[in-house]
């Protein structure tokens, strides 16, 4: 049989940053002590905050559901050990925003205690049942989206999936957690990627790596040995971790503007995404815990498994970071990364990676020059836009023009700002743009609320003023009506009395 | 808002860019020297320090600051086009004016770096031609092709003070450049493989001058390796002129030189790789700059043989320069995701 040799499409621009990965990739992944306290906020994914399901004083235990999905387009909280909720309350939690956000504080008795675990016989259920377990297992998108996952397992009829994408890319600079995960619990990626196949019902499953994880790719192809799963080398090239440009890489297919790739039949999943659906599927264990890498300014560099609400300093003093100068730390990778509000923040679904930044490890930006539109910006850009015309639109806020030029198709990888030889920030510009242009639809929305609402009014009062007028001259008819039907009644009996009276004078005139 | 990512960049800074297109100017300059003595050096000294002395002063008006802006190059770069585009015998006020405009009416008057919607030193050169027309056709020849003894002191005097020198000199060191001569003779009715008998024509151009472009073009494949250029420009615009100059080489060969002549005379290699890469006046996208370049040099080679001027470089920039935004706003490149 002839080898099918599959080409790699290569998408426009993309750019090669250090990678700084092989510094947290010489250890194993290690296991954090249970902290003295857990805080869990209770919005730690895309979607409605979920609703909580304990009081403080309540004894809960390990993987016992804390606060539930509300709605579908929320997730599920659990206990990440057992212990005691002592607090309810507003914590800051880790979000650019810096605001803070409702928190479950639980004070763990370090028994560890278990619930009840019970794995699911996923082969005999239907998919429906499934989808339905998966809504009370809290896993979210652990790629760093954390869109509710059982989400993007419900497919209308209309719709089937041709392909399962497993994205094991991780093409962000120092982040190694999905590497290091994919080297040490392959099997539970492969377990779980065929679970999800059979969920999606998908024809296809291709695991997309980059080039650079040797060991990653190693164990893979070793885990996937007697499945149909198929491991695709991807060049190292950022953004190459993008869902978007990931199939691309993969398949050659574009998924076109304001469609989702499941609308061409393809749906993508993070390598720590479906390995926290076999955990759940197969072992009965919500997600209660991920793994984080910690790097950058810290002695030793290295990826933990980390319980949800563990407070960051616990995890910082376990890799030795103190001893360094630090000034922030990052969350993410520095590309897409945000500074952390404070180090007082607890670990949460969405964090992959933490960076211990200096000055000297991340420089401090230099001075902006003017733009000489040279389009390196434009040659870097994998969504082909022309970055330096959306700088020069959003820098004078000619919005309408920003959107003309695709604004809102930018993905704000950080490429442009990368290679800019004006060392203009590029990408914060188009946050400034984006979030100006949101800002003016919600007015313009409440705008038009208002003015509805002042329409409806107005137009209320003169349907009721013409109802009014409607109503008397109804009852000026109904008077005039009246009399004219007194006067026809009178004259009736004065004719029946004619009559009468005629007929007795008949008789009368008969009788003589 | 504390989402300042990306906190890593890689990136040549303004400054190294233009500097690496000076450094990318040396080898056809070295050959200039070589070929035409120390005159050309002249030149680019003093636009040099008019540029510095225009450009601070400017700044400090503009109340911007002076070093980052003065050592981001692109002053410099503007003033060695120009001194390299003039001959290397004008009197020295030529290039200080020259250069004065350049900066002033060129770049600040736009709004600076980055602003200016013309090529700085096309918009110099053009006043300068079309103000001083005799001073700006009046070459000097090869120093190898000057009868008797050349004296480099003589360049000097011819630039500083034409005066002292007498006109016998004077018309010893200079000659009509390639293509004026042949436009002249050709208005003489003679044929062409007459015409390009005379001792001022080498191999493909001008003797010495298609050496001089030898080392302009060096410098540009340097640009390109370097990625300072983009290859759209150059090719587009070579491979163009090469075109049309073949059509009419064929269709007469006795009055239209060879393809190669065009390319190797003149400024066209200067052009291609120097003057139309200017990335703040020419267009972005990668289609536009391939028709910048196409529409470029079919206006040059219009100019050259139908227009009044020998070379037209300066004009058919100039006047590409104007639809810059309209080219860009039609060649824009299909987005990710979006229908063909």
């Amino acid at each position: 049989m002839l080898m099918q040799i599959k080409k790699i499409f290569k998408f426009n621009g993309g750019v090669h940053p250090d990678g700084n990965k092989a510094e947290s990739t010489h250890l194993p992944i290690a296991r954090l002590p249970i902290p003295k306290k857990l805080v869990l906020p209770l919005r730690q994914h895309v979607g409605n905050i979920a609703k909580l399901k304990v009081k403080i004083g309540d004894h809960v235990l390990k993987g016992q559901m804390i606060a539930e999905a509300d709605g579908n387009i929320s997730a599920s909280i659990h206990a990440p050990t057992s212990g005691k909720i002592i607090k309810i309350s507003e914590e800051v939690v880790p979000h650019p925003s810096g605001l803070p956000d409702f928190c479950l504080t639980l004070e763990p008795d370090f028994k560890d205690q278990w619930i009840e675990k019970k794995s699911i016989q996923w082969k005999k259920l239907d998919s429906a049942t499934l989808i339905q377990t998966l809504t009370h297992s809290g896993i979210v998108g652990l790629g760093g989206a954390v869109f509710p996952t059982h989400m993007k397992l419900k497919i209308n009829k209309t719709q089937s999936i041709n392909t399962l994408v497993i994205n094991a890319a991780e093409c962000e600079p120092f982040i190694t957690c999905d590497d290091m995960l994919i080297r040490e619990r392959a099997d539970e990626i492969i377990q779980g990627a065929l679970i999800t196949q059979s969920i999606l019902n998908a024809k296809h499953c291709m695991i997309g790596i980059e080039d650079n994880k040797i060991e990653a790719f190693q164990s893979l192809t070793k885990a996937a040995k007697k499945t149909s799963i198929e491991i695709k080398v991807v060049p190292t090239i950022y953004p190459s971790g993008d869902a978007k440009r990931l199939i691309y890489l993969l398949m050659g297919i574009e998924v076109p503007k304001e469609k989702r790739s499941i609308d061409l039949g393809i749906q993508v999943f993070n390598v720590a995404t479906v390995a926290a659906i076999y955990r759940y599927i197969e072992l009965g264990e919500p997600s209660i815990n991920r793994i984080v890498t910690v790097t950058g300014n810290v002695k030793t560099p290295q990826n933990y498994e980390v319980l949800f609400g563990t407070p960051l300093p616990e995890l910082i003093k376990n890799a030795d970071g103190k001893e360094t100068k630090i000034d922030k730390f990052i969350m993410g990778g520095p590309m897409m990364g945000f500074d952390l509000p404070s180090i007082n923040v607890p670990v949460t679904k969405a964090m992959n990676c933490v960076i211990g930044s200096s000055p000297e490890l991340f420089l401090p930006p230099k001075p902006v020059m003017p733009c000489i539109r040279c389009a390196r910006c434009a040659d870097a850009c994998p969504v082909y836009l022309q970055p330096q015309e959306l700088y020069w639109f959003s820098k004078s806020s000619q919005l309408e023009k920003a959107i003309d030029y695709n604004l809102f198709d930018c993905i704000e990888c950080g490429c442009c700002t990368y290679v800019c030889p004006s060392n203009i920030p590029l990408v914060q510009f188009y946050r400034y743009a984006k979030s100006e242009i949101i800002a003016e639809e919600k007015a313009k929305e409440a705008a038009n609320t208002a003015r509805e609402r002042n329409e409806f009014r107005l137009s209320r009062i003169e349907r009721e003023k013409k109802e009014r007028a409607e109503r008397n001259a109804q009852k000026a008819l109904g008077a005039q009506e009246k009399q004219a039907t007194d006067e026809k009644k009178l004259a009736i009996s004065d004719a029946i009395k004619r009559v009468k009276k005629n007929q007795q004078e008949n008789i009368k005139n008969k009788n003589e | 808002m504390n989402n300042r990512s990306p906190y890593i960049v890689n990136a040549p800074s303004v400054s190294t860019i233009m500097f690496k297109v000076l450094l990318a100017l040396i080898p056809g300059i070295a050959l200039y020297v070589y070929a035409y003595g120390f005159g050309v050096l002249v030149n680019i000294f003093l636009a040099s320090l008019t540029v510095l002395l225009t450009e601070s002063t400017i700044l400090s008006i503009r109340k911007l600051p002076i070093k980052p802006f003065i050592f981001d190059g692109s002053g410099l770069v503007t003033a060695w086009l120009l001194a390299l585009s003039i001959p290397s015998i004008a009197p020295w006020w030529i290039i200080v004016l020259g250069t004065l405009l350049c900066i002033i009416f060129g770049k600040h008057l736009y709004g600076g770096l980055g602003y200016n919607l013309f090529n700085p030193a096309m918009v110099g050169y053009a006043i300068l031609l079309i103000s001083f027309p005799a001073f700006m056709t009046h070459w000097q020849a090869p120093i190898f092709l000057i009868d008797g003894h050349f004296a480099w002191i003589d360049q000097i005097k011819i630039i500083f003070n034409s005066q002292l020198i007498s006109k016998e000199t004077v018309d010893a060191i200079s000659s009509a450049t390639p293509l004026d001569y042949i436009k002249t003779q050709l208005t003489l009715d003679q044929p062409l493989s007459r015409i390009k008998q005379d001792k001022i024509f080498g191999f493909f151009g001008g003797q010495s001058l298609e050496m001089i472009n030898f080392g302009y073009l060096v410098g540009g494949l340097y640009l390109l390796k370097e990625k300072i250029v983009s290859w759209h420009l150059p090719v587009a615009f070579l491979l163009t002129l090469f075109l049309i100059g073949l059509i009419f080489n064929i269709y007469q060969p006795d009055t239209f030189a060879s393809p190669l002549f065009q390319i190797m005379s003149g400024g066209s290699i200067l052009c291609a790789f120097f003057i139309i890469t200017d990335p703040v006046s020419a267009p972005t996208t990668p289609k536009g700059k391939i028709y910048f370049g196409i529409a470029i040099a079919l206006l040059v080679f219009i100019i050259r043989i139908f227009g009044g001027y020998p070379e037209g470089i300066a004009f058919a920039v100039l006047f590409m320069n104007i639809c810059v935004p309209l080219i860009d706003s039609l060649t824009q490149p299909r987005v990710f995701g979006h229908k063909q």
